[in-house]
């Protein structure tokens, strides 16, 4: 089978889907291969957000370390799925855990690069920030609905 | 003083008849499922069979003396045994239903309303959605779609729980995930360390979920809240109104339209429901105070 190249790669993320091959370029000049394995992180709480993800392959959970209760994971995320957005916004920096539930095959993306690109290309950057917002949207909402708790406690009959 | 009751007047206390009436069933089987939910398997108390039922379709349950609650039937419409009620226990009501032990009694009133249209579904792909207590209605329509699955081009089982330890039918969904017949996605709102499933709520399965948005049915159950974010989400997805059913149980009181307690616009759940289409009950089912 022919190795794809990285610019291959990028345009079939669903992240970028219907961009043209100019913003491509650019997107995918930042952009390699990485593979995790099961258990490894690809993100650790509080360390500098210089790459996110896009996933190509596997499963990741979103996690957070409490105190006496371990890693509680927040949310899984597969095929398709962007992980990390702290990239975008100072002080760079990773909010929650990232780890591999499998082996798991990213898009990795240098952040600094992406965001110098975006700086000098504004309608770039208005494209990846739309497309980041609508992320950010979709888990906001799920968010909301985990904690609305619609599996609690329903009214007594 | 009042002349005595003429002597075959209260020699005999004839059953109450009627629709209102509840029958006597015995509960022959009594299985935890979750810390507040059970699985009571019912007989006719006088040995006779348990009438059928179709997939979607409720009982009235009466504990006697407490009170009667509307209540899907989650066994198998093939089964022919007792008919089977998974309850949660959420009032004194369904509380008393859950505390019933195998040689106790409890009044049953139906089968009542419409049923999950599975024929409808014939060379086309079922999206069941389910979350929480919702996979009981779901099941016996799922337990039918398997038992003729060579009838249908796919069958999926979304399921979305608060935790690993609250999804319904554990033993079951184990074999149903091994299953070649069925595509199995769960998801919960949190998990501790150790689950291996999704963690997340389960309309962030459905993008993954293989369907053909033009040619498929999708049935859901959940509370009202899940339910909406299902829809647009199918919605999204592709699917018409008239392919996606969902069931309405909610503020039913006599099961046979007398009270008008569950009407929508038009429609009576008990009677037109408790299995609906989106393109009838759509306008209606995000009403407020309705």
């Amino acid at each position: 089978m022919a190795m794809r190249t990285i610019d291959q790669l990028v345009a079939e993320l669903p992240a970028f889907a219907g961009l043209g091959p100019a913003q491509l370029d650019l997107i995918a000049g930042c952009g390699g291969n990485r593979v995790f394995a099961a258990g490894e992180y690809l993100a650790r709480e509080g360390d500098p957000a210089d790459t996110f993800f896009v996933l190509r392959a596997g499963r990741v959970a979103l996690e957070i370390d409490a105190p006496g209760r371990g890693a509680l994971m927040i949310a899984t995320l597969g095929e398709g799925a962007v992980v990390g957005w702290s990239w975008l916004f100072p002080p760079y920096r990773w909010s929650f855990d990232a780890r591999a539930l499998e082996q798991t095959r990213v898009v990795a993306f240098d952040g600094a690069c992406l965001r110098g690109k975006c700086e000098d290309d504004k309608a770039l950057g208005y494209t990846l920030m739309q497309r980041f917002a609508a992320v950010m949207l979709e888990r906001l909402q799920a968010t909301r609905l985990q904690l609305l708790d619609v599996y609690g406690e329903p009214a007594a009959r | 003083m009042a002349s005595p009751l003429p002597a075959e007047a209260g020699s005999k206390a004839r059953p109450a008849s009627g629709p209102m009436a509840p029958r006597p069933f015995t509960v022959v089987e009594r299985r935890r499922e979750t810390d507040d939910t059970w699985t009571l398997a019912l007989e006719p108390a006088d040995g006779s069979a348990a009438p059928g039922f179709s997939p979607g379709q409720f009982n009235m349950l009466y504990a006697f003396g407490v009170g009667e609650v509307p209540i899907s039937i989650s066994g198998d419409p093939a089964g022919g045994g007792p008919l089977e009620h998974t309850v949660r226990a959420v009032g004194p009501v369904s509380a008393a239903i859950c505390r019933a032990e195998p040689g106790q009694q409890l009044g049953v009133r139906g089968p009542f309303g419409s049923s999950w249209p599975i024929d409808a579904a014939a060379g086309r792909h079922l999206v069941i959605v389910a979350g929480g207590i919702g996979l009981a209605p779901l099941r016996p329509a799922l337990l039918a779609a398997l038992a003729r699955r060579e009838d249908l081009a796919g069958l999926v089982l979304l399921g979305g729980g608060r935790a690993p330890e609250q999804l319904l039918f554990r033993a079951e969904l184990d074999a149903w995930r091994d299953d070649p017949r069925l595509d199995l996605g769960l998801t919960v709102d949190s998990a501790a360390p150790g689950w291996a499933g999704h963690v997340g709520v389960v309309t962030t399965l459905i993008d993954d979920a293989v369907l053909d948005p033009a040619n498929a049915v999708a049935l859901i159950v959940g509370p009202e809240v899940m339910m909406r974010f299902t829809i647009e989400a199918l919605r999204a997805r592709g699917l018409s109104a008239a392919d996606i059913h969902i069931s309405v149980e909610r503020n039913m009181k006599c099961a046979i339209t007398h009270c008008g307690r569950c009407q929508l616009g038009p429609t009576f759940a008990c009677r037109e429901g408790p299995v609906l289409s989106l393109a009838t009950i759509g306008r209606f089912f995000g009403v407020r105070e309705l």
